[in-house]
């Protein structure tokens, strides 16, 4: 039972199927839905993503553990063991192509030239047995068609340009004989040295300890301005969130719940779920005070409820919330698109409760 | 930085400071060493594994060097199966030397012996190199793209496995003609390669997981390249030894085949062939010529486990030694 997103429920304006019209959009994820098929049942991981990347621009993809933004990244990459995943339906349009259509071949050429990652695990995603120059050039001869000795001397280049000291001794080491941070910054040079129009990173700092993390995140923030590549970060964290990217698309069960402005989202909350993140960050002014956390568990995913799938949780579900599912709709007179039953007429009362508690969050009052 | 004059390894740090303390002056820079070195290390101080190793390297250098240094080449030697039975073994060099005493007649068994080393060992080693080739492609391309590729691979190889190999190998060398040793040795390949498969698919099955794969993946790499340039060499501990335990396979499996007769022709001297030869010497009271051949079976194939032992924990990268 395939089901096409109807042309509201997308909001851009753009078109529903075929290439994107506005040319400054690089990256156009239109209803994708990827599932797994295993032993118990389908888990429908991503089911009905959609937003929309700009040339140069930031795009933020926050969310708990398992709420699909993983698996929306190793999608466009189509990276998945397929089976037993599954990319049910959807569109993934880069640089004028469907990615989801391509033939391997052409797969290989977008990839690493045109698309680049960085990936969670520096540890483990060097390979132990080539020194890093061999690894880095080694993109660069396939891409770039140089020679060997051209390929280390860019090699070279790149990694000096994220700021690893003495880059002629490095490119000569393994991975082995490096530190967490340095391995990151290899794979940023990795990712850098074919001048990609997209760089997915994929929880970049999660595995590194807090004051590399920062290094880590300023360096890509300052490659990405000055590459002039777009970047599609994913991560749980929402301080990093709040510090890299322009745009942000909050995540929850195989869904987008919310997406704008990140001043927007984060100061402006639309959706009980995003609200509920941001109450549960510990903060100075809620000391002494019992953590806010957003009741409940994800829903498992073998028996997703009806309705809305953060229902359960949400302390201003009713009736509604359980029989059918919102929509992701532009907000009227805001940036953003929220997917809740909130936002429309009949609640306003509910509405009125929700806007209080968002705004004495927000500007950290005790309720 | 300028040249490095000494290098040096140093085990703990306690022995740093104490170097330290003894040369003031020195400038230290500190290196690791990387996995090659280390496995060196842990195999030079394997004492089985080195006497193993020399052992069969020993035993190499004799198949190779020793018949040219032998007073006659190969080729004066008469047919095992012709030899004439008249209660002495068959003798050629006319004076005594260690592996036999002299007789007018047909045969020496120090030349029957390390031309026998050589030929085996030439066989087995081939036997190696060609069904390690062939079990890693196939075990490799199994492990890596998985599914329905995966399955029909490694259900060719338990049908294969599942049937006696010693008597496969008799089938095939009585359709093929058994003969020549180039024969016997692609044989041996063909039936060689099932145990490397599914070690290299298991192996293969493991790495493919590795977050540098994703990595290579993303980085345009093409899945071939993937399988035997990125991951072969992570998977190549666990091969180089399977192979080295299997060219003592090879020795014991050719020494059967022609012991039983289907194996090389009779009058090439394997070490199977000697000692098939050897049977009719043997109630006469003529014990070297069974005894020689059958000696250095059994240093070659000692030579290599042991060697093969010391590899598995030289090359194992969680051993400490």
């Amino acid at each position: 039972m395939k089901q096409k997103p109807d042309p509201t429920e997308h909001g851009t304006g753009l078109p529903v199927s075929g290439p994107p019209t506005d040319p400054d959009v690089l990256l156009d994820v239109r209803g994708l839905r990827t599932y797994f098929h295993v032993m118990d049942g389908t888990v429908r991981a991503v089911d009905g993503v959609d937003f929309s990347l700009k040339r140069g621009q930031t795009l933020g993809i926050v969310g708990e553990s398992g709420c699909g933004k993983s698996v929306t990244a190793l999608t466009i990459m189509q990276l998945l063991d397929i089976p037993p995943g599954e990319i049910v339906d959807g569109e993934i349009w880069f640089d004028g192509r469907d990615l989801l259509t391509l033939r391997p071949e052409e797969l290989g050429r977008v990839r690493g030239a045109d698309i680049a990652m960085i990936f969670q695990e520096p540890m483990t995603s060097l390979n132990p047995v080539f020194t890093i120059g061999d690894q880095i050039s080694e993109a660069i001869i396939l891409h770039q068609h140089v020679g060997k000795k051209e390929a280390m001397a860019r090699a070279i280049d790149s990694l000096k340009a994220v700021g690893i000291p003495a880059p002629e001794r490095r490119v000569k080491q393994y991975p082995h004989e490096m530190s967490g941070g340095i391995r990151q910054r290899v794979m940023i040079a990795m990712a850098l040295s074919c001048h990609p129009k997209l760089i997915i990173a994929d929880e970049p700092t999660t595995a590194l300890d807090v004051t590399i993390q920062a290094q880590i995140l300023e360096l890509i923030k300052k490659i990405q301005v000055d590459s002039g590549a777009a970047l599609l970060l994913i991560t749980h964290d929402l301080a990093v969130v709040a510090e890299t990217v322009q745009n942000v698309a909050v995540m929850y069960a195989g869904r987008v719940v919310e997406a704008g402005p990140v001043e927007d989202v984060l100061l402006r909350p639309q959706h009980p779920y995003t609200l509920g993140l941001l109450s549960s960050i510990p903060a100075l002014h809620k000391r002494g005070r019992q953590l806010d956390v957003i009741k409940g568990v994800v829903p498992n995913p073998f028996r997703m409820p009806p309705g809305c799938k953060f229902g359960p949780r949400c302390p201003y579900a009713w009736d509604k919330c359980r029989q059918s599912e919102p929509e992701l709709v532009a907000i009227p007179g805001r940036a953003v698109k929220s997917r809740c039953f909130l936002h429309e007429l009949d609640a306003a009362t509910r509405r009125a409760e929700f806007d209080r508690v968002a705004v004495a969050t927000v500007s950290g009052e005790t309720r | 930085m300028g040249e490095i004059e000494q290098a040096r390894i140093v085990e703990t740090p306690a022995d740093l400071e104490e170097l330290l303390a003894a040369h003031p002056d020195y400038d230290v820079q500190l290196e690791s060493l990387n996995q090659r070195q280390l496995a060196w290390r842990r195999f030079k101080r394997h004492r089985m594994a080195l006497i193993g190793s020399s052992l069969f390297l020993s035993m190499v250098v004799i198949g190779i060097v020793g018949p040219f240094l032998l007073p006659f080449d190969r080729s004066a030697l008469v047919p095992v199966d012709q030899i004439v039975q008249n209660g002495r073994p068959p003798m050629l060099y006319p004076y005594f030397h260690p592996f036999g005493e002299t007789q007018q007649l047909q045969y020496d068994v120090l030349t029957l012996v390390v031309n026998g080393i050589g030929l085996s060992l030439l066989i087995s080693v081939g036997a190696t190199v060609i069904s390690t080739i062939i079990g890693t492609i196939v075990g490799g391309v199994a492990g890596y793209f998985g599914g329905w590729l995966d399955t029909i691979l490694m259900r060719i190889v338990d049908a294969l496995l599942a049937m006696p190999l010693i008597y496969l190998i008799l089938v095939f060398s009585e359709f093929l003609g058994g003969g020549s040793w180039l024969t016997v040795m692609i044989i041996f390949a063909l039936l060689g390669w099932l145990q490397t498969a599914r070690l290299v698919r298991s192996v293969m099955l493991s790495l493919r997981g590795e977050d540098y794969v994703d990595a290579a993946r993303v980085a345009g790499v093409s899945e071939m390249r993937i399988i035997f340039r990125h991951l072969l060499p992570n998977a190549l501990s666990p091969i180089i030894v399977a192979a080295t335990l299997s060219i003592a396979a090879f020795i014991t499996a050719e020494a059967f085949v022609s012991f039983v007769g289907y194996g090389i022709d009779p009058a090439t001297p394997t070490l199977g062939n000697i000692l098939s030869g050897a049977q009719q010497a043997i109630g006469s009271g003529n014990w070297w010529w069974a005894v020689f051949p059958g000696v250095a079976i059994v240093l070659i194939v000692l030579g290599i486990n042991f060697m093969g032992d010391g590899l598995q924990d030289a090359l194992d990268p969680r051993a400490k030694i």
